[in-house]
């Protein structure tokens, strides 16, 4: 039996041994919020703090109970037979617990990630995958994986692609990595991915462009992250400049997220700067804005109170109070105002010219 | 004797005139009277002049009486010549001199007054005649059987009449029969009887109700009332069948007979009336189900015009307290009442008179009232002139005095009330609070609310409110009616029931109020509604929080073991899944299992008590 199934028996047991004793059964959790994460710089990645909630089985949480107990049977059965299920399909299976099944699919994938954070493990070792794309690779990397029936080597030449890319697969520990390239470029939108990818900015520039698709899932965090480890490589953001690119995209790539803090350790890229767009690049590159929505507003208010990362860094203290007082936002493709290819003929060179202007 | 009975005939119109003063069309057609009175409205004295000759009052006197002859004779404006004549004939408008007036005016007599007025009655419409006629008839069975302590056993029969819309009502009841000499002045004489003239808690108090049945059944149909009254097993039958002369407002007698009766003593009453038979709100069911409620000592059979027959059982056998009559309190009389009673009195003394004809006045108390309106306290009553009078009258209102004896009530009494409710309605839960005597206006009354609530009710919808006078139920006007405004004016949302702004609580409910009062202020002759008295409003609303509370504990209490239920269940559909987790993480046994569900079971029951 593995470790993992291990753990989930002695969980279970302690569960009956209280029902044994007649007293009412707990289960205790991490909480998983950012006011119970701390930045911690030197590792470079969010961690939690120690409190954790006890769920106490009583009338009001008999059924999350239930259900919580259920799904650990079913990632024990994953576990001890190497099976994959995806979070949709875990909320499949549920629909045969009669009165136990989920309605909605929300309330499946929070029990797994409470059955993940009570094992401090990631949700893919409990076998639960997820739906979400991990992520586009193009540029100069040599990915090594293996053939699944097989299990003979494969290299992937991400350059051959042409206008394509590679995918990102949802589990990214077993790869391998051959490079020579000088850094990594993590782009938030697809489209401005495709320009880069289109005009070839890999082979001048001599470095991997990855397109996160907003914010980046757990793989493509974990493919970064060994990618960067390994190979040794700087990896810059290109995302949108508003608090949604700069603490839903950029922080969650580097320190990981509040809500899944029990596992931020293997899921972040401690190593990434934040190339742009900066609010000063709107000053510099005159870009044309939006005004800020209501909602920046309270979220970019929020990172500066609450945000662990944010209170750690002055410079993007700095940087969100002067794009609050500009009171605007501005997008990675405001560049098209100058020239379509802009962008790569003027503002990634004179970026990459000067590193240390990097936000942290 | 006559003089006071005079006196209360004005009393009468005088209440009369001032309900009539709303509506101009009534009192247009106000006969002309022989005293003007200062109380009189204007707008009547106004009237008075204005008639020209006699055709308006004869006309609505006709009109009232045959629609037929509307056409001809009532709108003048219908055929083009007739007015023209007339016209001609009124062309030089002679201006009336008191002495043609003088000789329009005469007396009105009180059966003529409520011949035109039946309204202020309980006649307005036939279905209202029919359920007046059977309430006044039952009134009386009940007080006459109470008074000789008799457990009253009742018979109304409604039975179709001599046409589609007449209906011959009898009721029979087992009293104590009427002396063959009262019979036809109880029967057919306005404002004759025993109850006007005492402070006693009895279900009548005017002496009109019986006799305007009788005279409004001689009105529709022209058929005389039928009386038998038996007064002892060896006596025979007295058998009557009077009318009523309206100009005079005496007996008219038709038949005088003996019959043989084969019941020891009672009274039947039989009147073939102009009605409308139905069923539903303020029927005669209703009514006398509502009787059936306050009046558990009683047995009421009805038997429908369809030959049906619907008993209310008796659910008690002992009858109410007979009630003491008492003297009037000083406080509730007014200024012409005490100038009467002192021309009336025997008492020789003024001192005395206060002692003797009021209650709650003793000798020393009497002298210093005397001292304070500076009268002679051995002065005679009969000579005390008016503006003493006005003095002894301030006096009185000035001195402080005991609150008048209470004793004289009869309430139903919290253990019959809940008995009528729990025969009458099915529900879950029954509460009644009969409140300690208290006054108003020098009157002592008492005030009684019982509550129904849940099973066979009705769950949407308003609550419904039973009231009761003197035990008899009040089915018309319940929104003029004091006890309506006291449930209004409850906060019923604080006992757990949803009630909107300025509505009555909405619910499974029946609230039940009754006021038992010596003198209970109606708002009209017709006795439908209870006027408001601060004191009135304030005891009600006192006895429905009192209720209310109770009721409360009850909801509270209802919707815990619910919720309690409603978790238990919850519970039990989610512990099984958790055995099976555990089972299958554990590869427990099935027997493991299910100890495991029995277990918690266990855990989560004793956590929740």
């Amino acid at each position: 039996m593995s470790k993992l199934a291990k753990e989930i028996v002695n969980t279970a047991g302690a569960v009956r041994a209280r029902i044994q004793r007649r007293s009412k059964p707990t289960l205790s959790f991490p909480l998983r919020t950012l006011s119970n994460v701390t930045y911690h710089p030197k590792k470079g990645f969010l961690q939690l703090r120690g409190k954790k909630k006890t769920r106490t089985l009583t009338v009001a949480t008999v059924k999350t109970f239930a259900q919580t107990l259920r799904m650990m049977s079913t990632a024990k059965g994953l576990v001890e037979d190497d099976e994959i299920m995806t979070k949709r399909e875990a909320y499949y299976v549920s629909k045969n617990w009669d009165d136990a099944r989920f309605d909605e699919q929300p309330e499946s994938d929070t029990v797994i990630d409470d059955i993940e954070a009570l094992f401090q493990v990631n949700r893919e070792q409990l076998g639960f995958i997820p739906e979400e794309k991990g992520g586009e690779i193009a540029g100069k990397l040599v990915v090594v994986d293996r053939e699944s029936d097989t299990g003979k080597e494969l290299r992937i030449d991400c350059t051959k692609f042409g206008s394509g890319a590679y995918s990102i697969p949802i589990s990214v520990e077993h790869l391998k990595f051959e490079t020579k390239a000088k850094f990594i470029l993590a782009i938030e939108t697809a489209g401005m991915f495709q320009r880069l990818v289109k005009h070839g900015y890999w082979k001048h520039a001599n470095c991997i462009l990855i397109s996160m698709g907003g914010v980046p899932t757990r793989a493509c965090r974990r493919f970064i992250r060994r990618l960067a480890d390994e190979m040794k490589l700087p990896v810059y953001a290109f995302v949108d400049c508003d608090p949604y690119g700069m603490f839903n995209i950029y922080r969650t790539l580097k320190v990981g997220s509040g809500n899944a803090a029990h596992i931020n350790r293997y899921f972040c890229v401690p190593s990434a700067t934040f190339l742009g767009v900066t609010p000063q690049d709107i000053v510099d590159y005159k870009l044309p804005t939006h005004p800020l929505k209501d909602v920046d507003i309270k979220r970019a208010k929020d990172a500066i109170k609450n945000d662990p990362f944010v209170k750690h860094y002055k410079p993007w203290q700095d940087a969100i109070q002067q794009l609050l007082d500009m009171g605007v936002r501005a997008e990675q493709q405001a560049f098209a105002v100058h020239d379509l290819n802009y962008v790569i003929n003027h503002y990634l060179p004179e970026k990459l010219a000067a590193p240390k202007k990097f936000l942290p | 004797m006559a003089a006071v009975r005079k006196t209360q005939v004005q009393a009468k119109k005088k209440a009369a005139g001032k309900a009539v003063k709303g509506k101009p069309a009534a009192s247009g057609r106000q006969k002309p009277k022989k005293k003007s009175k200062a109380t009189k409205p204007a707008k009547k004295a106004a009237s008075k002049r204005t008639a020209k000759s006699k055709t308006p009052p004869k006309r609505a006197k006709t009109a009232a009486k045959t629609v037929a002859a509307e056409p001809v004779e009532g709108k003048a404006g219908e055929t083009p010549q007739v007015p023209m004549k007339r016209a001609r004939k009124k062309a030089p408008p002679r201006p009336a001199t008191a002495e043609d007036m003088a000789k329009k005016q005469r007396e009105i007599s009180v059966a003529e007054f409520f011949t035109k007025n039946r309204h202020l009655l309980g006649f307005d419409n036939p279905r209202k005649a029919l359920l007046t006629t059977i309430k006044e008839g039952v009134d009386n069975s009940l007080d006459a059987c109470e008074e000789a302590g008799i457990l009253p056993e009742i018979k109304v029969t409604i039975a179709p009449g001599t046409a589609d819309d007449r209906f011959r009502v009898t009721i029979e009841d087992n009293g104590p029969g009427i002396v063959k000499a009262q019979i036809p002045r109880i029967f057919a004489k306005l404002l004759y009887g025993s109850k006007f003239h005492r402070l006693k808690m009895s279900r009548g108090q005017q002496g009109i109700g019986i006799s305007a049945a009788g005279m409004y059944g001689q009105l529709t149909t022209g058929k005389p009332v039928v009386i038998t009254s038996k007064t002892s097993r060896n006596k025979p039958a007295h058998h009557y069948e009077l009318e009523i002369d309206t100009a005079k407002n005496e007996p008219r007698i038709i038949v005088d007979d003996t019959v043989d009766w084969p019941v020891p003593q009672g009274t039947r009453v039989e009147i073939e009336l102009e009605a409308k038979y139905q069923k539903g709100r303020q029927s005669v069911e209703e009514y006398l189900e509502q009787t059936a409620i306050a009046n558990p000592h009683i047995s009421l059979q009805l038997v429908a015009p369809d030959g049906q027959t619907i008993d209310y059982k008796r659910a008690a056998n002992q009858l109410p307290v007979e009630t003491r009559e008492i003297k009037p309190h000083p406080y509730g009389v007014e200024l012409g009442m005490l100038i009467k009673m002192l021309h009336d009195t025997k008492a020789s003394t003024l001192q005395s008179f206060l002692h003797s004809d009021f209650s709650r006045v003793s000798m020393r108390v009497a002298k210093q009232i005397c001292e304070q309106a500076k009268l002679y306290e051995r002065a005679r009553p009969s000579r005390i002139a008016r503006q003493e009078a006005d003095n002894l009258f301030k006096a009185i209102n000035q001195t402080k005095l005991m609150n008048p004896p209470t004793d004289c009530l009869s309430p139903i009494g919290e253990e019959l009330i809940l008995a009528g409710l729990k025969k009458q309605i099915a529900a879950d839960f029954y509460t009644a609070v009969t409140r300690p005597p208290t006054v108003y206006r020098g009157n002592p009354f008492q005030i009684e609310v019982g509550l129904a609530y849940g099973g066979s009710l009705l769950a949407d919808g308003l609550a419904r409110v039973l009231r009761y006078a003197n035990r008899v139920p009040l089915l018309y006007q319940q929104s003029a009616c004091a006890t309506t405004r006291s449930v209004l004016s409850t906060g019923w949302r604080n006992y757990g029931l949803q009630q909107s702004a300025g509505a009555l609580p909405s619910g499974p409910l029946v609230i039940m109020v009754h006021m038992a009062s010596v003198w209970v202020p109606f708002t009209s002759e017709s006795k439908e509604a209870v006027a408001h008295y601060p004191e009135v409003i304030k005891e009600t609303r006192l006895a429905l929080q009192e209720c209310g509370r109770k009721l409360s504990v009850f909801l509270r209490r209802r919707r815990k073991a619910a919720e309690s239920e409603r978790k238990k269940a919850y519970v039990q559909k989610y512990i099984p899944h958790i055995a099976i987790a555990l089972r299958e993480m554990l590869k427990l046994s099935d027997n493991q299992e299910r100890t495991i569900v029995k277990q918690l079971t266990d855990v989560l029951e004793r956590s929740r008590s």
